[in-house]
């Protein structure tokens, strides 16, 4: 990693489903003003808004933590919710454990970790039951 | 086609960023489901939804979208419309319901760019 690198940090409110996605929003500013090709700044802001969206859904918050290179860009998302039982099953299309009042708002329909998936380069998903979520991201540039 | 023809032919009303009305765009889709809007959704530029809440205005800004339709004559919160006017999004809103408004501008020339997922 460069030394050059550039760090953004997010606290992500689980309180609050209205307020989801704001560091996603700062985030795009921040790589459109940097100058990054429109197509990588939207699989960046796809893959942490989706990511967002699961933390305040599952985990009641967390943190972003963002650090920018020149040739790639990394997303760990972190928080102490209750942990994925099955990962596999949850990479699956469709498949979702979150409750129906938030499908009602237009989420919840299994697709937040495979289009995670989809828009990054890499993904890894580190997990522990009652202990939290971490997941590491990279879009190559 | 522009958002101004889209305007006429919902019979919609203005709520947000009317200054960018003449703006030309060459696809839409159609959801309440926002999952399957960052999921399947790639370059369209207009978004109809009868879901109202400010996780659509944010979907839209991560699509690059640059105009949402409101349908079934949802209105959009101050907040919502807020965020769009930070974001440069146009807001319409209609009274038609989802399957006449998507019909009406597919009938007119306005496709989903693509077909499959």
């Amino acid at each position: 990693m460069a030394a050059d690198a550039l760090h953004f940090r997010f606290i992500v409110d689980g309180e609050n489903f209205t307020s989801a996605g704001e560091a996603s929003v700062e985030v795009k500013k921040k790589l459109r003003q940097l100058g990054f090709a429109p197509e990588v700044i939207r699989r960046v802001s796809i893959a942490m808004y989706e990511g967002e969206i699961n933390m305040v859904i599952h985990a009641g918050g967390g943190e972003a933590e963002i650090t920018v290179d020149p040739d790639r860009i990394v997303i760990v998302l972190e928080d102490h919710g209750p942990g994925i039982a099955d990962i596999e099953l949850a990479m699956q299309e469709g498949y979702s454990t979150a409750p129906d009042n938030i499908r009602s708002l237009g989420f919840g329909a299994g697709m937040g970790l495979p289009n995670m998936k989809r828009y990054t380069d890499e993904m890894k998903i580190e997990s522990e039951l009652g202990q939290g979520t971490k997941i590491t991201m990279v879009v190559n540039v | 086609m522009k958002i101004n023809e889209i305007r006429d032919l919902l019979e919609a009303d203005v709520l947000c960023c009317s200054e960018y009305i003449d703006k030309e765009v060459y696809s839409a889709c159609g959801s309440d489901m926002m999952s399957d809007v960052l999921a399947y959704v790639k370059d369209q530029a207009v978004l109809l939804t009868g879901l109202v809440n400010s996780q659509v205005i944010r979907t839209a800004e991560m699509m690059d979208m640059i105009c949402i339709v409101f349908v079934r004559s949802k209105a959009p919160t101050e907040e919502m419309l807020a965020l769009a006017k930070e974001s440069g999004i146009v807001i319409l809103a209609t009274g038609m319901r989802m399957y006449e408004a998507c019909g009406k501008l597919y009938a007119n020339g306005l496709r989903g760019n693509g077909g499959k997922s």
